[in-house]
């Protein structure tokens, strides 16, 4: 009979692998990345003319002040509202000639739709602050998703989220995230 | 002697450790698989605005970040004072450095990827969009269009 190779001292190992186990825990962190996701205009061309102006009634102007007070239209709002008023103002479910004119437009899987016009106007002033600024980014973006929502409820039966990427992107022509950032007003900067 | 005596010292069996090490390396792999490495450490406080309507940040090899916030307590606030500062990867830097920032970040990912750059603009919820607007200006004019505003999933108020 051999003799018997004595078995290896695993003993530490586990020492080892929870060495390695909190290093790695402290060198990383678990992705929570959530936002809101958005699109810049290109930049204008310095010797243009001035864009062609908008309608009166296909625009709704929201300015937020200093104060983080707002404004809609030239009325003094509230952030609560501001979902409804979209909506109504994209929407413009009752055809009303003060709110938004809509274009007939052939759209691959949803044949001709009614695209409004309407362009929300958001300006801020360099005093106001990020969190108000994303307050009123979040429920533009809540209105925008009802609506698509509704819209692929009623073509596909289907939930937004739910869409294949072509039936996603017919929506979003349909309904676009028709968001004009103005220059900030310069009232609430510290000098 | 014991030998002789026949009596046995009685011990009690040691726990079977061989398998521990087994169970901790599973551990380290869940962790290592689910996390991401920290990109760089931030000398900016911040804690991200709340929204409800957020959605999660794709692709994160495309995302590069800017990080706007009161510079930390401490050797930090001694060095760059209290008003709200960027940081581009490991350092603190003015709103004239992002164009520079943003041609290394597109000109460091394939050919094929670089229209799809996001930049992650991670702001503090008590910044001033004054320098909120200056950024998105830079991007704009350097060419980067596709921004995205890191916040908090959660209601607000």
């Amino acid at each position: 009979m051999g003799r018997k190779t004595p078995g290896l001292n695993t003993s530490s190992m586990s020492d080892i692998s929870f060495l390695l186990l909190a290093f790695f825990l402290l060198v990383s962190n678990i992705n929570t990345d959530q936002g809101i996701a958005r699109r810049l205009p290109p930049p204008l061309p310095p010797n243009q003319e001035k864009p062609p102006d908008i309608k009166e009634r296909n625009i709704f102007v929201v300015k937020i002040n200093s104060k983080d007070r707002l404004l809609f239209n030239g009325e003094v709002g509230d952030i609560h509202d501001l979902k409804d008023r979209a909506k109504e103002f994209l929407g413009n479910p009752n055809n009303d000639p003060n709110l938004p004119e809509k274009l007939q437009m052939e759209i691959p899987m949803l044949g001709m739709i009614d695209v409004s016009k309407g362009v929300i106007s958001l300006q801020n002033d360099r005093g106001t602050s990020y969190d108000m600024y994303i307050a009123v980014q979040n429920e533009l973006t809540a209105a925008i998703d009802e609506m698509r929502n509704e819209l692929s409820q009623a073509k596909f039966g289907r939930k937004y989220a739910d869409l294949t990427e072509p039936q996603a992107e017919a929506i979003d022509q349909a309904i676009p995230i028709a968001i004009s950032e103005a220059e900030p007003t310069k009232i609430g900067e510290k000098k | 002697m014991a030998r002789f005596t026949g009596k046995k010292a009685k011990e009690t069996p040691g726990l079977n450790m061989g398998s521990m090490s087994d169970i901790i390396f599973m551990l380290l792999f869940f962790f290592m698989t689910i996390t991401t490495m920290r990109e760089s450490s931030l000398y900016v406080s911040i804690k991200v605005p709340k929204a409800t309507e957020t959605i999660k940040l794709q692709k994160k090899s495309l995302v590069s970040y800017i990080n706007v916030g009161t510079p930390m307590v401490g050797e930090m606030q001694k060095k760059y004072g209290t008003e709200s500062r960027i940081q581009l990867n490991d350092q603190i830097s003015e709103v004239s450095d992002i164009p520079l920032f943003v041609e290394s970040e597109i000109s460091a990912r394939v050919e094929a990827d670089r229209p799809f750059v996001t930049f992650s603009i991670k702001a503090d919820k008590d910044t001033k969009m004054g320098l909120i607007s200056d950024i998105k200006q830079e991007l704009r004019n350097s060419g980067a269009f596709k921004i995205f505003y890191n916040a908090a999933k959660g209601e607000r108020k």
